[in-house]
């Protein structure tokens, strides 16, 4: 095997030039955090996932989006889902800035409450609005309205 | 504040029982916004604002109002808040009354809200076995439906504030739901589980009865069976405390045999009655007559 045909096995994944890497998302949430972002119908450039790969904390996801920045109600939304998640902004294939994500304390309009029964789901004029906790690496989220609790599969009811 | 709201309730005991007479809340107009069926709990909130010289507004039948046209709960507050110095709701939905309070600049009490909350249930069972027994480190049994009931729900987090010793009574298809077993062991909070009454009666200061609802069980005869097995009776009694006292939050229908009414256990009752002083007391204090 030559040189170059042994690098291009390697090279599982190209550096963009600039863009936004969003790296150590929980292994498995990828496809989520694109939900979140609505890729593909919200970004013109190359969009790379990998899914599975090795971490210092066990397997990871990574996504990277070639000429796009995330806004601060996209990085809270991705928070929900990989709590662990870096964000690294990235200009002329270096990083400009690396930040791991935020919990916030309370989001609202972000999440449709799991209650089929609960006020904010109903034709009322209100948003949903969630108290944010986190226990041993879970994200739980109560409903400030009927107190239901929501503690798993928390993309499932992204709005 | 929830034992300033009960001290409040037993001074104003007096007036409630029509033995003295009120001018407190003269004035004041209550709106009752009541969604579903209601008769303690709107009666009872009736007299307590009049006992205490305040009126009160209904909203009347919801087929005939403009409900029925499809206006918002939000809407029909922003408008009521205008008429009334303070609004009680009950409606079917989880959180209504938490919303309501957002569209609100008079106070909103929530009157039961869906499967959600009964506070003032909550309160007045409190104050019933303040009154009839002791809060601090009681021994409470809980007994009947305990999966659906609200006001279990509710009560079993206000009890821990006091360090009682619940125990669960109920079949296994109407058992606690494991989150409030494990908030409750989370606050230290001594829970045991059965489905034995026999197992329990002789070891309670309090027994909470709850009703066991038909429909809850496909099969007739399994109903049956488990509302006979949980039935409280004079001959389950006798193995009783004699300082037991039986609450229910009511309607009751077999749940406890009517020979059990005329035992000094039975204080459903007084606890019907005791809904009056604690809303008379909830209304002095959010209406700002009482501090």
């Amino acid at each position: 095997m030559t040189e170059n045909t042994a690098a291009k096995h390697e090279l599982r994944v190209r550096p963009i030039e600039n863009g936004t890497v969003i790296d150590h998302i929980s292994a498995g949430q990828a496809l989520n955090v694109l939900k979140i972002l609505e890729i593909p119908g919200s970004s013109e450039g190359v969009v790379s996932v990998v899914m599975n790969a090795a971490g210092a904390h066990g397997k990871k996801d990574v996504v990277k989006i070639e000429g796009r920045e995330l806004n601060v109600r996209e990085v809270d939304r991705i928070s929900l889902i990989a709590p662990n998640a870096t964000i690294n902004i990235i200009r002329n294939f270096k990083v400009l800035q690396k930040k791991k994500v935020h919990i916030p304390e309370y989001i609202e309009g972000v999440v449709r409450c799991m209650n089929p029964n609960c006020i904010s789901n109903t034709m009322e004029p209100v948003n949903s609005k969630f108290d944010v906790t986190s226990e041993k690496d879970r994200i739980l989220l109560r409903c400030k309205y009927c107190e239901r609790v929501i503690s798993e599969n928390i993309a499932e009811h992204l709005l | 504040m929830i034992d300033h709201i009960l001290n409040t309730a037993e001074k104003l005991e007096p007036i409630a029982r029509g033995k003295e007479i009120s001018t407190l809340l003269a004035g004041k107009v209550l709106m009752l916004l009541f969604f579903e069926p209601s008769t303690r709990t709107r009666m009872s909130f009736e007299t307590a604002m009049i006992r205490l010289g305040g009126s009160v507004m209904n909203l009347g039948s919801v087929e005939a109002s403009s409900i029925a046209k499809g206006e918002t709960l939000a809407d029909t507050i922003r408008v009521v808040e205008g008429y009334a110095d303070a609004i009680v709701l009950r409606h079917p939905k989880e959180g209504s009354a938490r919303m309501a309070s957002e569209f609100s600049s008079v106070p909103v009490i929530n009157g039961g809200d869906g499967a959600g909350h009964h506070p003032t249930q909550t309160f007045l069972d409190l104050y019933t076995i303040s009154r009839e027994s002791h809060l601090e480190g009681a021994k409470i049994a809980l007994a009947g439906d305990l999966k659906y009931g609200r006001t279990v729900h509710s009560l079993c987090y206000a009890l821990s504030l006091y360090g009682a010793e619940i125990t669960m009574v109920s079949p296994k298809e109407l058992r606690m739901p494991a989150e409030i077993i494990s908030d409750l062991k989370r606050l230290d909070i001594k829970v045991k589980q059965t489905d034995s009454i026999e197992e329990v009666i002789g070891d309670v200061d309090v027994l909470y009865v709850t009703r066991i609802q038909k429909e809850r069980f496909p099969d007739p005869d399994e109903y049956h069976k488990v509302a006979t097995s949980l039935q409280i009776t004079p001959e389950l009694l006798e193995n009783a405390r004699p300082q037991l006292k039986i609450m229910h939050p009511l309607p009751r229908i077999n749940e406890i045999d009517p020979r059990v009414d005329y035992t000094p256990h039975a204080c459903y009752y007084r606890q019907s009655f005791y809904g009056v002083p604690v809303r008379m007391a909830l209304l002095s204090l959010v209406l700002g007559a009482l501090e």
